[in-house]
């Protein structure tokens, strides 16, 4: 299971930022050539993000680059180089309908081709960042194989709706709910906005704890000081992993004994608690925890 | 048996046997200070004070070539050791061995001293900004002699550094030279590093700029041992003699290296209920405390001593119950003087009682674990914590070498690339602190453990931590940045790097073509 707990911002033309980008450990590194760029750095940006992704190593961690619309004099330019560059995923930046998606994978399509990579060799992503694009959730999520998530903007999106964030982001539940549910009915990741208060750990946690219950994957984070706070709220506590190895145990017995009907402690086991079980542990391992029976889970299930 | 009669008129045999006997002469033939003020109904007047400074260094009959000394607790607000050199320069005394635990940005002003002649050697833990670019340059004929913390005490203890006279800056004294740290517009807390002076040296001058009434108790300066007490305007700036309480850091790249040095800390053999750390106060040192408050809560372990430069971090932790007792040589900001002014648990130490090696029993001995810094780290683990990536002298042997040997668990935290230079390096420019004295390195993008310390790697074998070789991380580094060309030196030597044993482990030289 690919984890997208974070998503770690770095504007494209900090190149002392880049260099260090991996090192916070963040499960993907978003590299920006969009709002973070002011114009007359585009290019300047391009070539740097274009030059870091080709030289540097990100030892592993997933690269994502967030290009500029093609409604912009810079996207299909942002488009041409990053294919040669090869991160691993082009984020689309305001998405409001599948059309979107459709143009710029015609140019991946192009361009991949023109540089002997093979078609589909770049994935994308989505952000939706207003009103429309939230309504056309599924369709969007739904418009290309090689989507692999779909993210909320939110600060383009509440303004758009006429009201502002607020701590217990009530203005942003319907957008939520809705990109969530498209993602999960296309199968794909739903990736949650960015908290813009750096200092404001509390309010930041608060806003994590509330996308994780909701079913986020993960969240676009701005300062490395952001991740391992995701990754603690996100990693799973003692209760629940002993919990899910006790689920996987009787499935195992259970197995082994071709008893058709599972239960742990007169509790009926059915698949949705399993496959509940199965991602809290896969969740653990990836989050570093140690447990023994654990790795031996894991390793029979490689 | 022949006698003798005393002033008394009483017989008293010349000798007892071998013994020979000092008849009585009076009760103030020996004891002159005494003398003057007997029947001296201001009695509690009597004092050591002198009008200035030049009363105190002709009274203390400094001479051509002789050794003086001072203590750094005043950081870069020291006013004192400007004040007595200039003073000293105008009487137009030459060829003083200056003797300084330590020197800060403040000390530029000593060059035109050394062009003059006044001072014509230097001995101090380190230096900073002018004067040590002016020394890494070559001007100063004799090399500076940079000493550890405990090796200075070492060395003022066995007669080595023989300090003439010792001008001791003190936030507090009565008229009889009761001082202490921690009391006064200038409080500096600890006066670890004075108080060996105090003690050692032939004549002790103390500066103050507030008067306290007698007895200035409890005091870390006793008045056996004060000369002549100089009341001046200020000591130093208080600004800059100590900042608010040291603040965690927000940088990033120093939270995520003090959050491997936690973690690595924490999977230690050596974290267990009642151990003992001491922590610098850089950014990712003082971070350190933080996550391993985190794990010390969490496992319900306690320290029973931190050791050192006391921080106000250090101060939060004892104060809600996770670290039972402080020594302190040197407090490094506001809430670390407060404390050690009212609590009787956080003990103020000398630098011999901290880190002197060849006394019976220092303090760096009993440490389970210490967080220090580097400049730079070699392949051998040797650290640099003198001289920049530039060859010119940047920082202080401090008690680096000191905490390293004598810990359990010594651990060097330092981002593994600064600027576009790498912080392992095949060699380092200088070696304050020897490899074999070194037991992990912890970086920003990796952990390495010294490759002598066999029983932690093997103890580490199945921990999922960051761990890397030595020669791995100079690689990881070299691919980023590359490997600059080296640093070209003249053969002219201009700072001996003494050991704390007194033996000397490295030299550093002139830096070519710098003016």
């Amino acid at each position: 299971m690919k984890l997208r707990r974070t998503m770690l911002y770095v504007p494209g033309n900090n190149a002392g930022m880049m260099k260090d980008a991996h090192i916070y450990r963040s499960d993907s590194v978003m590299f920006d050539l969009e709002d973070s760029v002011s114009l007359n750095e585009k290019d300047t940006a391009r070539f740097l993000v274009f030059n870091a992704l080709t030289t540097l190593d990100y030892e592993g961690i997933e690269t994502v680059v967030r290009i500029n619309g093609l409604d912009t004099p810079y996207g299909r330019e942002d488009l041409k180089a990053m294919v040669r560059a090869r991160p691993d995923v082009i984020r689309l930046p305001k998405t409001e309908t599948a059309q979107d998606v459709h143009d710029v994978e015609a140019i991946l399509a192009e361009e991949e081709k023109a540089c002997g990579l093979p078609e589909g060799s770049i994935r994308m992503m989505a952000a939706i960042e207003g009103p429309l694009g939230v309504l056309n959730a599924y369709e969007i999520a739904t418009a290309s194989k090689r989507l692999i998530g779909i993210a909320l903007g939110a600060e383009d999106y509440v303004t758009s709706m006429k009201t502002s964030r607020s701590p217990g982001g009530i203005e942003l539940l319907f957008a939520r709910s809705q990109i969530l549910n498209a993602a999960r009915a296309a199968g794909i990741y739903a990736l949650d906005t960015v908290y813009s208060d750096v200092n404001n750990e509390e309010g930041f946690l608060d806003e994590v704890r509330h996308i994780k219950q909701l079913g986020f994957d993960g969240k676009s984070v701005i300062s490395p000081r952001q991740i391992q706070p995701v990754h603690r709220v996100y990693c799973p506590d003692d209760k629940e992993i002993d919990h899910a190895l006790r689920v996987v145990q009787a499935i195992e017995e259970a197995e082994a004994n071709n008893s058709g009907v599972i239960s742990l402690n007169g509790k009926m086991v059915d698949k949705p608690i399993v496959d509940r079980a199965k991602r809290v542990l896969e969740m653990a391992r990836a989050t570093g925890i140690r447990i023994n029976e654990l790795e031996a889970y894991c390793d029979e299930d490689e | 048996m022949k006698m003798n009669k005393n002033s008394i008129g009483r017989e008293i045999p010349e000798k007892i046997g071998k013994l020979k006997l000092s008849p009585f002469e009076g009760a103030f033939a020996h004891t002159p200070l005494v003398r003057q003020d007997k029947g001296n109904r201001r009695l509690p007047r009597l004092n050591k004070l002198v009008d200035t400074i030049e009363q105190a260094v002709l009274k203390s009959e400094l001479k051509d070539g002789m050794t003086i000394s001072f203590h750094h607790h005043f950081r870069a607000g020291d006013y004192v050791l400007n004040m007595v050199m200039d003073v000293i320069s105008n009487l137009g005394i030459k060829d003083i061995t200056l003797a300084s635990s330590s020197l800060t940005t403040v000390h530029d002003e000593l060059i035109p001293h050394i062009k003059k002649g006044t001072v014509t050697h230097i001995i101090t833990s380190g230096m900073r900004g002018k004067l040590a670019e002016f020394i890494s340059a070559g001007h100063m004929e004799e090399p500076v002699l940079f000493h550890s913390h405990g090796g200075r005490a070492r060395a003022v203890e066995e007669g080595e550094i023989k300090i003439d006279v010792a001008f001791l800056g003190v936030p507090s004294c009565d008229v009889y030279g009761n001082a202490n740290g921690y009391t006064g517009p200038s409080a500096c807390g600890s006066l670890g590093y004075a108080k060996v002076d105090a003690k050692y040296a032939d004549k002790v001058v103390l500066l103050t700029d507030y008067l306290a009434e007698y007895p200035n108790t409890p005091f870390s300066i006793d008045q056996d041992m004060v000369d002549y007490i100089v009341k001046v305007d200020a000591v130093g700036d208080p600004e800059k003699i100590s900042t608010g309480a040291t603040r965690i850091t927000r940088n990033p790249r120093d939270l995520l290296i003090a959050q491997n040095a936690a973690d690595f800390i924490a999977a230690s053999p050596y974290f267990e209920d009642g151990f003992s750390l001491q922590t610098g106060s850089g950014g990712a040192s003082l971070a350190t405390t933080r996550y391993l408050t985190e794990y010390m809560e969490a496992r319900n372990i306690k320290a029973s001593w931190a050791l050192g430069g006391i921080t106000g971090q250090i101060v939060k932790m004892h104060e809600a119950g996770l670290i039972k007792k402080l020594l302190d040589v040197q407090s490094f900001d506001r809430e670390a003087i407060r404390s050690i002014g009212e609590n009787r648990l956080h003990t103020e130490i000398d630098a011999s009682y901290y880190a002197n090696p060849l006394n019976k029993g220092c303090a760096v001995n009993k440490l389970n674990v210490v967080i220090l810094s580097a400049l730079e780290i070699d392949l051998d683990f040797n650290v640099n914590v003198l001289t920049g990536s530039d060859g010119v002298i940047m920082g202080a042997s401090g008690g680096h070498s000191d905490t390293a040997v004598g810990s359990g668990l010594s651990v060097i935290v330092a981002p593994l690339i600064r600027g576009r230079t790498s912080t392992v390096t095949k060699r380092a420019l200088s070696v304050v602190t020897p490899g074999e004295s070194v037991d992990v390195f912890v970086s920003d993008r990796g952990i390495a453990i010294n490759p002598r310390r066999k029983d932690l790697i093997e103890h580490f074998c199945d921990v999922r931590l960051p761990f890397h070789t030595m020669e791995e991380l100079l690689d990881k580094a070299e691919r980023l940045v590359g490997r600059p060309d080296p640093i070209e030196f003249t053969d002219k030597v201009v700072g001996l790097i003494e050991y704390r044993d007194g033996t000397i482990i490295d030299v550093v030289r002139q830096v070519k073509g710098l003016e």
